[in-house]
This record gives structure tokens, C-alpha cells and sequence, in this order.
């Protein structure tokens, strides 16, 4: 049904290019952006309906990216799906840019939300599939959200609100990176039992490897098979993910990068070394 | 004056069923306050687009800057304290930021909030939301003035704060009154000092214009019922006249109405003034009465106010 060597070649495009763009500014958020390669691939090549050449279509899918500070990992797979023109990612966070650090809906052609205040996309996503359904609309929405980020209320109370309304057309993500700004999730604030609490909340919950395309997308085809649940799939990730500087590294969420180190990372992922 | 025999609410239910019976964009979001805002009826009517999300705020805001998202016009509705510095980043980003359109409903303001005390009166709502970019801050002052706001409200593309007293206005406006969002209206016209009135003080300022009279006061009535954007040229054009300015408001006049009549006049026309609001305090638990007599939110307040600046107009005049 899908072309997974394709997802898997447009995974690692959105990597290299995640990493040249945050390496030509020097600084930015690498980790949590290198961590969504695989779920960003496998929703933009492969599960949303969505075009290019009509990215206003009522009946499309949604992305909210409720971790907006992953925005540039989306905005490679925009470039690359031709939402945005591929030299644009160079002006990422330039003054004036259509492309600053967390996702702005003004500003990107192909941003379905404006993220950035953590917890707050992940309510937009539940309003955007009630009015989906006030229309009957046959879309889907689609939101990804930070471990960190699930330490934020907002997050529950939307948890509640999502099963409560039995919002099936809501397919959500956690990025489960296991690291956030002070350290490791579990350390600062934890999560655990992660599934459990969605279960608890009324959503399907699947748990997979968020770096296994074909794992990703089995889990939303049967996520939207689910009838009379929202779906919550926890992506087990790798916080920097593919960048040798950066991978696993509890410092990486906000990290300056050099330019030989941005390079070397690039040129490693494209000779299969990373 | 007389008060007007139906609730505010009630008129701000009867708009909104009567637009979302020839609009479908148009969608309630509530918080466990339906019953508060009246809405109930609404909901009976059109439950499908009805979002009650129960108490959780900062949700309410979120799910209707996404159904908005989606080309709704959702109305949100709670108590005005919780309707802006409890969701003020919600507001903020998820509405204004991102150039949405949800409606902000927030009842009960200031002292109005009356037996449910310190905690549910807000003084400083029209301040955090006149501070958000493309935020438009409304005040009704009655239900005629209701009606003729709700369809500009509905035309206008963006965020709107309201600030719905919920119980019975002071008849202020008839059928054929004049309404243009952001335009003031002159009540009264005079020649000795100009009071900007808000919400309750408007009915309030009018009081003070017969105290006034008996003191050889001329004072010019103007009724903001657009905090944001403030009708500066009205403002300008009327201080320029009288020489003399009060605001009155029901809430701080830490940027609020006041503030903002102040902001212009130092930018544009530098006159004698004084602020008739809440001075930098909390709220308390108390019927209107008493908590306008106990803040100086009383006609007779705005009545020593005005004598205060046209004495002060004279010793400027004289030097």
C-alpha cells in the first residue's frame, strides 16, 4: 500500500536537511526536530491527503505540530513536497523569514497551526476535528506532541475532552524522546506509565518505534480503523536522532552547531554512516 | 433611568441563535457555563455545534482557535477573570498570533461579579486584552446597543473580547440608536468638561451630568463603549473643547479606559484628567451597590471628579 523505501529515502531527506538548516544558522532546536524524521516522512509522503497545488483544500488532512519548536523538521518535508520552495530553508529565522523557530500559520504555506506555547496545538487539533465532524468532513487530524510537552495541563485537559467526545478523527503522536530541556522526562517530571494514562483518558493507544516507518505506518492504519476513539500512538524515539554530534545527548534540545560539524553529520548520513 | 426588564444575557443568547439560524459558521464553546452565559437554549437548539468542554479554560480556548481553524466562528464564554488572565496565553497565541476568529465572551464584569466575590471580579480583564495585538475590547452598555454591535462583530474578521454584563443594563439606547464599532457616541453634549464612560458608568456619567448641571456644569456624555480600538478623533475633538476629561470605568483604571483616553490626550492633546475606576485594588464579595459605593464607581464620584478638573482647567487658564 505504501512506498516504504520511498518514506524511508524522504525520512533521511528530511534529517539532512533538518540538520543543514539548523547547522547554516548555528544554533536551534536539533534534537527534538531530529527525533520526528520518520513521523513527519510517513505522514507528508505517505498516509495525509494533501496538495501542493491546493494546500487550502477543505477535505484535506491537518497537521498540528504541537511541538512547534520541531518546525524545521516540517519544513523540509513542506520544501520537499513543494508547499515551499527548496532554497527558502535557508532563510530559516533570517530577519523577515517565512520560516522562524515554531510553526506559524500566518507566515508557511502548508502550516495547518501556529505552535509554540506548549500544550496549546494539541487543543486546536481536538477543536479542528469537532468542527471536522460538525461538517462531516472526512479528514483527518493528525498531532504530534513533546514528552515535555505532556507535562503541560493543557495536555489532559484535552486528553479528556478527546475521549470524552469520542473524536476518532484525532490521530495523535507523542514524540517519546525521554529527554527535555532539565534532563531525562522521567528525572524531571515523569510520564510512565505513558500508555496507561492515555488508556485511562479513553484514547487507542499503540506503542511503536518512532524511527520504523513501516511500523508507523501500520499503527495508523489500524489507528483509523479505530471507530469511537481518538488515537494515541507513542512514538519510542531517539532525541537527536542520526546526528552523530547530537544523538542521545540530554543537551541537544537547543544546541549551537559549527559548520564542519553540520557538514560531517550531512555527509555521514548520506554515505549510511550515521 | 430605568433598567431594562430582560437580562443582557438573554439578548446576547436571542443574537446568537438568530445569526447561527442563517449562519452555520457560527458555534458556541462554553467551560461548565452555559447555564451562566444562558446558553442552554442555544445548546437545545443546535447541539451540534455546541462544544462544552467542561472546566477546563485554557481548553475552551484552544478548541475554538482550531475550530476556527476550520472556518467556524466560535463563540467562547466564562467569567471575565477567567476569560482573560486565566487564559491569557491561550488568547494571546492560539487566537490573536495566529490571526483566528474566535468571539471571547466574558460575563459578569467587574463588581457585577457581585456574591461570587474577590475571585470571580475581575478589574484588570480590558487590560490584558487591550495589550493583545488585533484584539478589538467591546463593552455593551445596553441590549439595543447589543443588536446594533452583533452583526459588525459577526462581519469583522478577528478577535473580539465582549464584556457582557449579564443581568439587567440601564436603558441607555433605542431601537433606532446609531452604532459603529470603535465609534463613540455622544449622550450629552457640553461645553464645561467631557466624561468617557464604559459599561455601568455610562448610566452612571449621566447621573453625574444632572449633579453637575446644578453646579453650572456643562458636561459633554460620551458612552466608549470600543475600549480598543479607542475613537481617538472623538476623543481629541471633545478634550479640545471642554479642556477637561474624566474617564469613568467599571474595572482598574490601570490601562484601562482610562489609561487609554489618557494614552491619546498625552500623545495628541494634553489635558486635565482624572480616572474614575477601581484604584489598584482587588475585588471583594458584595452587591453592586455596595462595591461601586466602596471603589467611587457612583455618579456622585464622577460628579467630585469633574468639579476637581474644571478647577484644575481654571488654574491653568489663570497662570
Amino acid at each position: 500500500m505504501y512506498d516504504i523505501p520511498m518514506i524511508e529515502e524522504k525520512a533521511l531527506e528530511v534529517r539532512k536537511l533538518t540538520i543543514e538548516m539548523i547547522g547554516r544558522l548555528g544554533v536551534g532546536h536539533i534534537g527534538g526536530a531530529l527525533s520526528l524524521s520518520e513521523i513527519i516522512a510517513s505522514l507528508y509522503f505517505g498516509v495525509m491527503n494533501i496538495d501542493p497545488q491546493d494546500s487550502k483544500k477543505a477535505d484535506r488532512d491537518r497537521l498540528v505540530l504541537s511541538k512547534g519548536h520541531g518546525g524545521p523538521a516540517l519544513y523540509a518535508a513542506l520544501a520537499l513536497k513543494g508547499f515551499i520552495p527548496m532554497e527558502e530553508l535557508n532563510t530559516l529565522n533570517q530577519p523577515g523569514t517565512r520560516l522562524p523557530s515554531h510553526c506559524d500559520m500566518k507566515l508557511t504555506n502548508g502550516i495547518d497551526m501556529t505552535t509554540g506555547s506548549l500544550g496549546q496545538g494539541f487543543s486546536a487539533a481536538l477543536g479542528m476535528a469537532a468542527a471536522a465532524k460538525i461538517d462531516k468532513n472526512p479528514c483527518y487530524i493528525y498531532t504530534i506532541i513533546g514528552d515535555g510537552e505532556s507535562q503541560e495541563g493543557q495536555i489532559w485537559e484535552g486528553a479528556l475532552l478527546g475521549g470524552s467526545k469520542r473524536l476518532d478523527n484525532v490521530i495523535a503522536f507523542v514524540d517519546y524522546n525521554k529527554m527535555q530541556i532539565d534532563g531525562y522526562t522521567e528525572e524531571v517530571n515523569g510520564l510512565e506509565p505513558l500508555d496507561k494514562k492515555w488508556e485511562a483518558f479513553n484514547w487507542h493507544v499503540q506503542t511503536v518505534d518512532g524511527h520504523d516507518v513501516e511500523a508507523i505506518l501500520k499503527a495508523i492504519e489500524e489507528a483509523k480503523k479505530m471507530k469511537g476513539k481518538p488515537s494515541m500512538i507513542i512514538l519510542n524515539t531517539i532525541k537527536g536522532k542520526g546526528g552523530y554530534f547530537c544523538e542521545n545527548l540530554v543537551t541537544c534540545h537547543n544546541m549551537p552547531i559549527d559548520e564542519d560539524t553540520w557538514k560531517k553529520a550531512v555527509d555521514l548520513l548520506e554515505r549510511g554512516k550515521a | 433611568m430605568i433598567k431594562e426588564d430582560r437580562w443582557l444575557r438573554e439578548t446576547y443568547v436571542d443574537l446568537l441563535m438568530e445569526y447561527a439560524s442563517k449562519d452555520e459558521r457560527i458555534a458556541i464553546v462554553e467551560a461548565d457555563l452555559a447555564r451562566a452565559a444562558g446558553t442552554l437554549r442555544f445548546q437545545e437548539t443546535f447541539p451540534e455545534r455546541t462544544v462544552d468542554v467542561g472546566v477546563a479554560e485554557a481548553n475552551m480556548i484552544g478548541v475554538a482557535a482550531g475550530m476556527s481553524a476550520m472556518g467556524k466562528i466560535p463563540f467562547t464564554h466564562t467569567f471575565t477573570p477567567f476569560a482573560t488572565r486565566r487564559v491569557c496565553d491561550q488568547v494571546t497565541l492560539s487566537v490573536a498570533y495566529a490571526g483566528l476568529n474566535v468571539k471571547c465572551v466574558g460575563s459578569d464584569p467587574g463588581v457585577t461579579a457581585e456574591l461570587n466575590g474577590g475571585t470571580h471580579m475581575s478589574m484588570e480583564d480590558v487590560a490584558i486584552m487591550r495589550n493583545i495585538p488585533g484584539m478589538i475590547v467591546f463593552e455593551p452598555t445596553d441590549s439595543e446597543q447589543l443588536k446594533k454591535a452583533f452583526p459588525q462583530i459577526m462581519e469583522h474578521y478577528g478577535p473580539v473580547y465582549i464584556r457582557l454584563l449579564r443581568r439587567n443594563a440601564v436603558k441607555i439606547f433605542d431601537e433606532n440608536c446609531e452604532f459603529r464599532l470603535g465609534k463613540g457616541i455622544v449622550l450629552k453634549e457640553g461645553r464645561d468638561v467631557s466624561i468617557f464612560a464604559s459599561g455601568i458608568m455610562t448610566a452612571e456619567a449621566l447621573e453625574a451630568a444632572e449633579i453637575l448641571k446644578e453646579e453650572g456644569i456643562d458636561a459633554e456624555i460620551i458612552n466608549i463603549h470600543t475600549i480598543k480600538p479607542l475613537d481617538e478623533e472623538l476623543v481629541i475633538q471633545s478634550a479640545r473643547k471642554t479642556g477637561a476629561v474624566i474617564t469613568a470605568e467599571n474595572g482598574s483604571i490601570i490601562n484601562g479606559l482610562g489609561a487609554a483616553v489618557a494614552e491619546c490626550l498625552g500623545e495628541n492633546c494634553p489635558t486635565v484628567m482624572k480616572r474614575v475606576g477601581v484604584r489598584d485594588h482587588f475585588g471583594e464579595v458584595g452587591f453592586t451597590d455596595y462595591l461601586q459605593e466602596k471603589y467611587g464607581l457612583k455618579a456622585k464620584n464622577i460628579a467630585e471628579a469633574a468639579i476637581t478638573v474644571t478647577g484644575l482647567k481654571k488654574t491653568e487658564v489663570s497662570r
